[in-house]
């Protein structure tokens, strides 16, 4: 049965893809090596300052500064629910590693809306981008993370730095997609007032296409925070710190306590991000009411500056 | 006509891939709407379309949906190119001005207005109505206070700080027709703005167009699908029926002078009352003094030959005797019951003075 013939084809050779990845893989590194250590320098640069600000800052003001965020954004219901989640997270003796995988998160995130808006904007003006993008991102979103985990430790080396680019590469598709999905979806007899009154193509997209597409861009926000956070234990496999790496130093030594610590302030974080997000979302949509400087604590603090003014 | 602020000469639009071949083929031979689909898979929305529209005036084109109505008007400022022809506004060619000027055509010359409004949500009713001029560059103070005056027009002082899903359609419309008026455009591109609106608001917005549009001398170009408006706000009108224009004139001409069965069976159920007059419907004198023996001058009404019919029917109403149609002191004609009858029903029967004999 294993000789090559007609009934069994394949004995008869295979497709040495496999051979191609590697010498190509090894000619990049051989090459082109110090061009990906170049693209670490922003990564790098976005994620000390992440890193400096949460590390540096004591919990006790963090947690308040979140919790006041909170409050800003969506209300007093928000509040006490971050504050809550964050105060569990505390007492789980996890706060380091917390800030740690944040920044992680946070980096990634800045760099997916530097990259992702503007390929999103592109991607809603041109059909034939659209057309080679997709597949791209249907890719970047079903290869399996372990599969380019191998190319970019050989290229970026191992650390929180290249930890962010895996990140980037699997929780970049939904800003593009999102982003060129609202401004699809904006009507076109708005764009057609538009440019009844003279609107030119930069004013179009600013003034119109942007601003309705607003809703749709902050889900993507939404979907790549949430997958992020989702990549932190697989980036713990290339010496990412953080919570992700208490799990899989669980898994290692089967110590299914440290795992569920760490798991357990992945979830509360996740929990915090995606209400915070989406409750930016919700206040893009509705304009009315108050504005900010009216209510909150920014409205509190203005309304007791004003007095001491009048007094 | 020297004076036209906005001139259109034989254009055409085919939509499609294949718009050139179906252009020619259409040119050529004569091929109607469905043929060109079936042969070349294009659709032809406006058909060797010519008219003037005079500085002032307030020309409407009326058509059933899918005549090609809403594709012939955006031609005007260019959203839509025309396959073939040319149109000129304040005599200058739309269709060969660069990206720029065409942008400076659009918010200072013309304003539109839209069937369902299309205002930005996500910006006030104020920012709305601005948004011509601060697309155009003009500063935040100025534009407001352009915009605030203009609101006032419509009648919606002080709902500038709203948002537009908080007004009624109405009010939309009326924040519709601020957005176009607000950088004093010569010239006003009205795509059925009062379509989609009930009845009554509907008369209410027509009258104060007319209103606005006689105080302001906008050169408009106006869209329907009703024939009662286009009578109502019009100087002018023109009939379209796939893709070409039937018949231009004015409400008068079509009513009583329609070119062929369609047009007819348009303006079949309109009232003539006002819009016909005495000149339309009198019969000449001798005609009637040689049937009816002479008539008494002294005791018969009187009309001038540019009374209404509604005028006439007063007249008639209030005397027994044939009135007497007089220009430069003299009689030209005569309108009696019968003739007036006839005329109100319009030319159904052939000649109205048929009847009496």
């Amino acid at each position: 049965m294993d000789e090559c013939g007609l009934l069994n084809v394949f004995e008869c050779g295979t497709i040495p893809i496999e051979i191609w990845v590697s010498d190509g893989l090894r000619w990049l590194v051989a090459n082109y090596r110090p061009f990906f250590q170049a693209l670490k320098w922003p990564v790098e640069l976005v994620l000390r300052n992440f890193e400096w600000a949460l590390g540096s800052v004591p919990p006790t003001l963090m947690l308040a500064v979140f919790a006041l965020a909170a409050w800003q954004i969506a209300g007093v219901r928000l509040m006490l629910g971050v504050a809550g989640s964050l105060l569990f997270i505390g007492f789980l003796g996890v706060w380091p590693e917390t800030m740690t995988t944040l920044s992680v998160v946070f980096t990634s995130l800045v760099l997916c809306l530097v990259i992702g808006l503007p390929l999103g904007i592109w991607a809603a003006r041109s059909n034939r981008f659209y057309a080679l993008a997709r597949p791209v991102l249907d890719g970047m979103q079903t290869i399996p993370a372990f599969v380019y985990l191998v190319p970019i430790v050989m290229l970026f080396g191992i650390g929180n730095v290249p930890g962010v680019i895996v990140t980037i590469v699997f929780a970049l598709p939904p800003v593009i997609r999102l982003t060129n999905l609202g401004i699809r979806q904006v009507p076109n007899d708005v764009i057609e007032a538009m440019l009844a009154f003279g609107a030119s193509e930069r004013q179009l997209l600013w003034k119109a296409q942007l601003p309705l597409a607003m809703p749709s861009i902050m889900a993507g926000i939404n979907q790549t925070l949430m997958m992020s956070l989702s990549m932190v234990v697989i980036a713990s496999m290339i010496a990412v710190g953080g919570l992700g790496q208490m799990v899989l130093r669980g898994i290692g030594r089967l110590d299914m306590g440290i795992a569920t610590v760490g798991g357990l302030g992945i979830v509360m974080l996740a929990i915090v991000l995606d209400r915070l997000t989406q409750s930016i979302a919700q206040s893009s949509q509705r304009r009315r009411g108050a504005s900010w400087r009216e209510r909150g604590p920014a409205g509190l603090f203005l309304k007791w500056m004003g007095k001491i003014r009048t007094r | 006509m020297p004076n036209a602020t906005i001139e259109c000469r034989g254009v055409w639009k085919i939509f499609g891939d294949r718009e050139k071949e179906a252009l020619a083929a259409v040119r050529s031979r004569e091929i109607g709407k469905s043929q060109v689909l079936d042969e070349f898979g294009c659709v032809v929305g406006v058909r060797d379309v010519s008219f003037d529209v005079a500085e002032g005036e307030i020309f409407c084109i009326m058509g059933l949906s899918g005549s090609g109505k809403s594709t012939l008007i955006r031609h005007v400022n260019r959203l839509i190119d025309p396959s073939a022809g040319e149109i000129l506004v304040e005599g200058v060619a739309v269709n060969t001005l660069a990206p720029e000027a065409l942008r400076e055509l659009r918010s200072r010359k013309i304003g539109m207005v839209f069937q369902n409004m299309a205002l930005l949500p996500h910006r006030t009713v104020l920012d709305n109505v601005a948004l011509g001029l601060e697309l155009r560059g003009v500063d935040r103070t100025e534009r407001n206070a352009t915009a605030v005056n203009t609101l006032e027009r419509v009648e919606l002082a002080g709902w500038g700080d709203r948002y537009p899903d908080e007004l009624s359609g109405g009010m939309k419309q009326r924040v519709g027709l601020a957005r176009a008026l607000a950088a004093d455009p010569h010239i006003l591109l009205m795509d059925e703005p009062f379509s989609a609106l009930d009845p009554l608001i509907r008369r209410e917005l027509q009258g104060e167009f007319m209103t606005l549009a006689s105080q302001m001398n906008k050169t408009t170009l106006f869209i329907t699908h009703d024939l009662d408006e286009a009578i109502r706000i019009g100087h002018r009108i023109a009939v379209m029926k796939d893709g070409a224009l039937v018949q231009i004139g004015t409400p008068e001409d079509i009513v009583t002078n329609p070119k062929d069965d369609y047009v007819a069976d348009f303006v079949a159920g309109i009232s003539r009352l006002n819009l016909v007059t005495a000149q339309k419907i009198m019969e000449p004198p001798e005609a009637y003094t040689t049937q009816h023996g002479a008539i008494d001058e002294k005791v018969c009404p009187r009309a001038s030959p540019d009374d209404s019919l509604d005028r006439l029917t007063d007249l008639a109403v209030g005397s027994p005797h044939p009135i007497l149609v007089i220009a430069d002191g003299r009689t030209v004609g005569i309108v009696t019951g019968r003739t007036l009858l006839r005329g109100i029903q319009g030319n159904r029967s052939g000649d109205g003075s048929q009847a009496t004999t």
